[in-house]
């Protein structure tokens, strides 16, 4: 049944694309709001993660409790580090922010464990564990609800920035700090919300990632793992996320079926770099990203 | 209304830009400063903005006062609560943003009801950003950006607007036009003006009252009209000599009497 095996690859690439979105669109977020990329994100999703699995392992909370516990310690974390290592580089180099976030990213990778303790722990979230079958479709569960919750919330923070008037004012301020400030926008009380939806965002990441693969330090590398879905979509395009995501997941997966029982495994690793690559030499900026304006 | 007593702005610690300089304006009027590239007139307006912080400029000497208050220390963000707006000089209109995501932000601060009142305020002033409301502000014209950023300043209610070069690098007919739009707003909005040109020519036309800076200081101010009259700015501001023809050794004597001057 060759059709079947096509479109069951293709579905559930298009599952998990949905949920590398969820976690690229932290990249997104924070790009468009300061001009800065945040290579920590991978890490915030995996502090989210550990912060709920071991409120629930370690001090028995029933899930929802921990998962209100995760959010709350995110908010609160992110609202700190904004505060106290990201808004002194404000006005410097963007480079100079890009290099703090790696430093972040490596302390946390390293911090994480150490608090945590480095054992995997799941997320028992109360779905069932039956894959569901539809028709030709045979999804996982947790991948059905990972993309249900990535699609929501790209609604729900797309209309919030295109259309609500603090996203008007949050795109402003990605457009120059300097003329926002001139328009009476508290430019430095954007930056925290940023950096708080940041956090939001990566608790959302990390709960259906966490639930679906387990929660340890290898969820830090999902950062890395989603680059090209940013790159591919462009850096700051909420449909470039959803689009890059879901292309990254079906090439991922047709690469893993078509390709990798030839040479013997991992094709998928690398296919989305040759893809991201290939595409930025047709469109440097992203399939969706804002090309540069020059008036001629 | 606004009151610079004496000031004096140090960039960097180091660099003396403006060196205690007073001006006034008068509330209802158009005030203008005139001067060449490099003569503080942009620092001028920073220094009553709030800008000077993000390019590490402080006013370290004398005072700005608006209705009585000190504002020399406030944050940007801050003046325009006060009701300062500055247009800044080459427009900075949001290149992503359309002409109408400009105008809601520029009325960032005022409640949606007064800022949708504003919108159809600045659409009558500026037809023509009507038209062009859904357009990226980056690929408007010049013309239409130097709209779309005054247009964007009069949405926080301000009481007085800054322009900094409102006619660089736009068409004679295009200056004219917008010009004539702000002396429409400060007869029928009441909206002070404060205008920094380069151009002496149209600045002295549109505005009440003058200064001439250089070198981070006034070195003349008075009434437009006493101002279109004067000697050396007709000679070096306004182009209009006594009719001969001057030798490069007379320049150098009207160098020498600008400098006495300052």
């Amino acid at each position: 049944m060759e059709w079947q095996f096509f479109v069951e690859l293709v579905t559930n690439g298009m599952l998990t694309g949905l949920m590398y979105a969820l976690v690229a669109v932290g990249f997104v977020l924070i790009y468009k709001s300061t001009d800065a990329i945040n290579f920590a994100q991978g890490e915030f999703c995996m502090i989210a993660a550990i912060v709920v699995a071991g409120a629930i392992k370690l001090y028995g909370f029933p899930v929802w409790v921990a998962i209100g516990t995760g959010l709350l310690f995110m908010l609160v974390f992110n609202w700190g580090l904004e505060r106290v290592v990201l808004r002194p580089m404000i006005g410097r180099p963007v480079v100079a922010i890009i290099m703090a976030t790696i430093g972040l990213a490596l302390m946390f990778r390293g911090l994480g464990p150490l608090v945590f303790g480095a054992e995997t722990r799941p997320i028992p979230l109360p779905i069932p564990d039956q894959p569901i079958i539809w028709g030709p479709f045979f999804m996982a569960p947790i991948d059905v609800l990972g993309a249900v919750i990535s699609i929501g919330f790209m609604a729900v923070f797309g209309w919030f920035f295109m259309k609500s008037r603090k996203g008007v004012a949050m795109r402003a301020v990605a457009d120059s700090h300097q003329v926002s400030m001139a328009m009476g926008i508290n430019v430095e009380r954007y930056f925290v919300l940023a950096w708080m939806l940041a956090g939001f965002v990566a608790l959302l990441g990390g709960l259906v990632w966490g639930s679906a693969i387990g929660v340890d330090t290898q969820l830090a590398a999902l950062g890395l793992k989603v680059f090209p879905v940013v790159i591919l979509g462009g850096l700051d395009s909420i449909v470039g996320v959803i689009v890059g995501g879901i292309i990254v997941g079906v090439v991922e997966a047709i690469s893993a079926g078509y390709i990798d029982p030839f040479v013997g495994g991992g094709t998928k690793d690398f296919t989305p770099y040759v893809l991201m690559i290939l595409v930025l030499m047709v469109r440097p900026y992203g399939i969706f990203g804002k090309p540069i304006i020059e008036r001629i | 209304m606004l009151k610079l007593n004496n000031v004096e702005v140090i960039y960097d610690g180091v660099i003396l830009v403006l060196r205690g300089i007073s001006i006034e304006v008068e509330v209802g009027s158009i005030t203008t400063v005139l001067g060449a590239n490099g003569a503080g007139k942009s620092t001028t307006l920073k220094a009553i903005s709030g800008q000077l912080k993000a390019e590490r400029g402080e006013v370290t000497r004398g005072t700005v006062e608006f209705e009585g208050a000190r504002i020399d220390h406030l944050q940007a963000h801050e003046a325009v609560q006060m009701g300062i707006v500055q247009v800044f000089e080459g427009r900075r209109v949001f290149e992503h943003l359309t002409g109408e995501e400009n105008l809601i932000a520029g009325g960032h601060i005022v409640s949606t009801p007064v800022m949708k009142r504003n919108m159809e305020l600045v659409y009558e002033y500026f037809p023509r950003l009507y038209e062009r409301r859904e357009v990226q502000a980056g690929y408007l014209s010049g013309g239409e950006q130097q709209m779309l950023a005054i247009g964007r300043a009069l949405m926080s209610d301000p009481k007085l607007v800054m322009l900094d070069e409102p006619s660089l690098g736009l068409a004679p007919m295009i200056i004219e036009e917008i010009f004539g739009i702000i002396t429409k707003l400060n007869e029928q909005e009441k909206t002070t003006f404060l205008v920094v040109e380069q151009n002496a020519t149209l600045a002295l036309n549109l505005a009440k009252y003058g200064y001439v800076m250089e070198n981070g200081a006034i070195v003349l101010e008075g009434n437009a009209a006493a101002l279109k009259e004067n000697a050396d700015i007709k000679e070096f501001y306004l182009g209009i000599s006594s009719g001969e023809k001057k030798s490069f050794r007379d320049v150098k004597t009207y160098r020498r009497r600008k400098r006495w001057l300052g």
